[in-house]
């Protein structure tokens, strides 16, 4: 696909002996929003986990095969995990605010890469926060700690914590399953806004939600990736009897 | 519906009856432990108190029989307890930090835990003997260069445990968020991961000052002990345990007066330490 | 210069080296006690541990008197310390009003707190004359006839010796004792006991027949981390046991040395030679003893997290 930002080829995923992935082929699309559904244990989190190496932290997970950011193989040995973070971002499950001020979480990232001066860094900062549509509830309490805001301000604050380091593509690993269903609204609302600006990959375990918000939709199955396509055409006319089963909720 | 025979009722009467004589035994335990401290509180409060003064915080330690205070002994424990608490602390803080963020499987990291408890639990005074052979005798004298020494062996341990284990109460997730940004990892451990855990670790530095403010024998051998003031680190030192040791043994009385003021002093200070930490864990 | 990897590395290195700092001290702890009692050793052998004899004037040591006094009052510290503690631990797991807890628990850890030469000044000077007029005066009295009970309870009363070390040492103990019982007493499951007390159980059958034998590992090593305490206890010792060196009788009464009071009152004045040796190979055989006691204290907590893990 030529809008392809990511390219999957022949990836394989070991946690120790465990083959956890198998032979996964697939294209991310720019600017859309990939939905990664599938029951408990089938690899969408594994599978979401590859495009940032977050499992290079643990000895135990190995990956073959490439991953291709705007062409060039990720998995590479002398590619800098670091820049490969600043360019793919990630929200996770439950919120996960530094502890600190909600201005220095967001502030974090950007330190880390650029040299801003102070009144830069407070519009960047301002900037972010508006894209997560978190600036109206919090311009006034900047300085106060992260972790006195509701579930789904944390989660947003998350959200724009890794926006403020300007990724292209944004990971986001279940990111209303700790929150109320008001809170996941808003969040939904948020991600269509966020694919103009950015490509996103969303792992849900809840079918509603990929079928509200995303383009395209992989369906995983036990490790393999069972069916891909746009979401109207994997939700209305599955082409495997799996994917049909899963959908119309014969199990999971 | 059965009815309990004759034998089952006498048999339950005499279950109850010991059950009642085992929990009024226990409430006895509690009884007997809690007298303990209330009456060894109390003799402090009351034989401390007389004989502080004023002038314990500003004269000398004295002679027998002559007036003077404890001034240069709270100085030299004061000045040890600090220096020892600087050097202990960093390479506790480190070594947890090995043992929680790089060591948790590693052969290392278990042969290190095991070490740590045996330092925590050896005798205090044995510690006094290694840096003794160390220290004094390559100095030949005695100086609070080796008392320091051997009171940050003593922190060392208590703080190494307690990071370790703060650090490991952090949830990963906090740290696969830091990651996620691309942060390296000494950055995710000194930022993030330890600011997490930041009260837990005061905590444990707290509770180490504690333990070797009121700690005599690793410095019975080390500082030694000095009649006269003293701020130089190679010459011995006067501390306020081991004045108190001194002076309580002796039969004359304006010293043990002395002692027991040094003795209020000392567990006013300990307690408060430790009050301090418990309140520091709870308002986390 | 400073590129994230370097930065990186540093920063892992620097937390190694201290990890092998901590290994290194050990060893030199170890090496440095051998090395002091070393002219010692090749003089006597394994005979130090159990010569009486102790005279700097005739430059001839042996250990006996000292040893004995560290294991006598060590036993007798945990013959009072391990009953009362299992009393708290009971008290507070199972008999304690919830809003209790909390105090009550805090205030046996302050008797942990305390310094131990707080304890020895207050052993010395105010429990002694307490246990000579109360406790040793009336023993004497009342086993005057009795044969061997009062060799036990002979010796001058004024308040120091054996027993009255021993009984410092059961109060500084028993918070450490105490807490870990209670530990292992609340992580016992609760439909454990919800089952025992089904049956009809009383509360002291549930202690009894099912948390204590749940949990009895972890009581022997609590109560092996307590001994370790004891034996390594110096001024709250020192003070109290008298500092004789000599073991006339059997009596806990008289005077005595322990490993800890012995090195506390003579090392700063042993000159080089075989007085100090002979004082670094006590501490040597302390060392191993308090070493060998939390190898065994721990290897049992182990267990008891195993098992814990099993049923849970």
């Amino acid at each position: 696909m030529e809008n392809s930002k990511i390219s999957v080829r022949d990836l394989n995923f070991y946690y120790g002996k465990f083959h956890a992935l198998k032979n996964i082929n697939l294209e991310i699309e720019r600017n859309k929003v990939t939905a990664f559904i599938g029951p408990s244990g089938c690899g969408k989190s594994t599978l979401l986990r590859t495009f940032n190496r977050m499992f290079e932290l643990y000895p135990e997970q190995r990956a073959t095969g490439e991953i291709l950011l705007d062409g060039k193989n990720t998995l590479q040995a002398d590619q800098d995990v670091s820049l490969l973070r600043a360019k793919v971002g990630m929200v996770f499950q439950k919120p996960t605010p530094f502890p600190m001020s909600i201005y220095d979480n967001i502030a974090f990232g950007i330190k880390l890469f650029e040299n801003l001066s102070r009144s830069d860094m407070d519009d960047r900062v301002e900037w972010a926060l508006r894209q997560a549509a978190l600036w109206g509830e919090v311009k006034d309490k900047l300085a106060q700690s992260g972790s006195g805001l509701s579930g789904g301000q944390q989660q947003r604050l998350c959200i724009a914590r890794g926006i403020a380091i300007k990724p292209e593509v944004l990971l986001l690993d279940e990111p209303c399953s700790a929150l109320d269903p008001i809170s996941t609204a808003k969040i939904e609302e948020l991600i269509s806004e966020l694919k103009d600006s950015y490509t996103v990959v969303i792992v849900t375990h809840s079918m509603q939600q990929a079928a509200r918000c995303s383009d395209y939709t992989a369906y995983m199955y036990l490790g393999d990736l069972m069916e891909f396509g746009t979401t109207k055409d994997v939700f209305f006319k599955p082409q495997r009897r799996e994917t049909e089963d899963y959908i119309t909720g014969r199990f999971g | 519906m059965t009815l309990p025979t004759q034998s089952a009722l006498l048999k339950y009467k005499k279950r109850k009856w010991i059950n009642r004589l085992a929990l009024t035994l226990s409430l006895a335990a509690m009884v007997f432990g809690l007298v303990w401290l209330v009456w060894i509180l109390w003799e402090i409060v009351h034989l401390g108190l007389g004989g502080l003064s004023a002038t314990v915080f500003t004269q000398m330690t004295p002679a027998p029989n002559e007036d003077g205070g404890l001034a240069n002994a709270l100085y030299g424990s004061g000045l040890m307890v600090v220096l020892a608490t600087f050097v202990g602390t960093p390479v506790g803080i480190f070594a947890g930090i090995y043992l929680a963020e790089f060591g948790e499987k590693t052969w290392l990291g278990s042969v290190t835990r095991f070490v740590n408890d045996i330092l925590l639990s050896a005798p205090s005074i044995v510690i006094g003997l290694f840096i003794y052979s160390l220290v004094v005798v390559k100095l030949k004298n005695f100086s609070a260069f080796a008392g320091v020494l051997a009171l940050a062996l003593i922190v060392i341990p208590v703080v190494i445990r307690t990071t370790e284990n703060m650090l490991r109460l952090v949830p990963n997730a906090l740290r696969e968020a830091a990651y996620a940004l691309g942060t390296p990892q000494w950055k995710v451990v000194l930022t993030v991961t330890l600011r997490a855990a930041k009260s837990g670790v005061v905590t444990g530095v707290l509770l180490a000052v504690a333990r070797i403010s009121g700690e005599t024998a690793p410095l019975l051998f080390t500082a030694l002990s000095n009649q006269f003031w003293s701020s130089s680190l190679m010459q011995p030192m006067a501390s306020l345990p081991v004045t108190i040791f001194k002076f309580a043994m002796s039969p004359y009385q304006n010293w043990q007066q002395l002692a027991w003021a040094g003795v209020f002093v000392i567990t006013v200070f300990v307690l408060a330490l430790n009050i301090l930490a418990r309140w520091i864990t709870r308002a986390k | 210069m400073f590129t994230p990897r370097f930065a990186d590395r540093l920063f892992a290195v620097t937390a190694k080296s201290a990890v092998i700092l901590t290994l290194v001290l050990l060893a030199g702890i170890l090496l440095s006690l051998i090395k002091g009692a070393w002219p010692a050793i090749s003089q006597y052998g394994w005979h130090f541990l159990v010569r009486s004899v102790w005279d700097p004037a005739k430059d001839d040591y042996g250990g006996l008197v000292m040893i004995y006094g560290t294991l006598a009052t060590s036993i007798i510290a945990l013959l009072i310390a391990v009953p009362v503690s299992f009393g708290i631990a009971v008290f507070l797991t199972e008999l304690s009003p919830n809003w209790l807890k909390r105090p009550l628990g805090t205030a046996i850890e302050l008797l942990a707190a305390i310094p131990s030469i707080v304890y020895g000044m207050w052993g010395l000077l105010v429990l002694g004359p307490v246990l000579a007029v109360y406790v040793q005066q009336p023993l004497q009295k009342m086993f005057a006839s009795v044969p061997f009970l009062a060799s036990l309870v002979s010796g001058p009363p004024v308040g120091i010796g054996i027993f009255s070390a021993g009984l410092i040492l059961a109060i500084m103990v028993i918070p450490f004792i105490a807490s870990v019982m209670r530990d292992v007493f609340e992580v016992t499951p609760a439909l454990l006991k919800e089952s025992a007390y089904g049956l009809g159980a009383t509360t002291w059958e549930v202690v009894s027949s099912v948390i204590l034998p749940f949990t009895k590992t972890g009581v022997m090593g609590g109560v092996m981390l307590g001994l370790g305490r004891a034996l390594g206890e110096t001024m709250a010792v020192t003070f109290v046991i008298g500092n004789t060196n000599q073991l006339n009788s059997l009596s806990v009464f008289e005077a005595a040395n322990s490993i800890t009071s012995a090195l506390a009152n003579e090392f700063a004045e042993a000159g080089e030679g075989l007085h100090q040796a002979s004082l670094f190979y006590l501490g040597l055989v302390l060392f191993a003893i308090t070493t060998l006691v939390l190898a065994i204290s721990k290897v049992l907590l182990a267990q008891l997290k195993k098992a814990e893990g099993k049923s849970s």
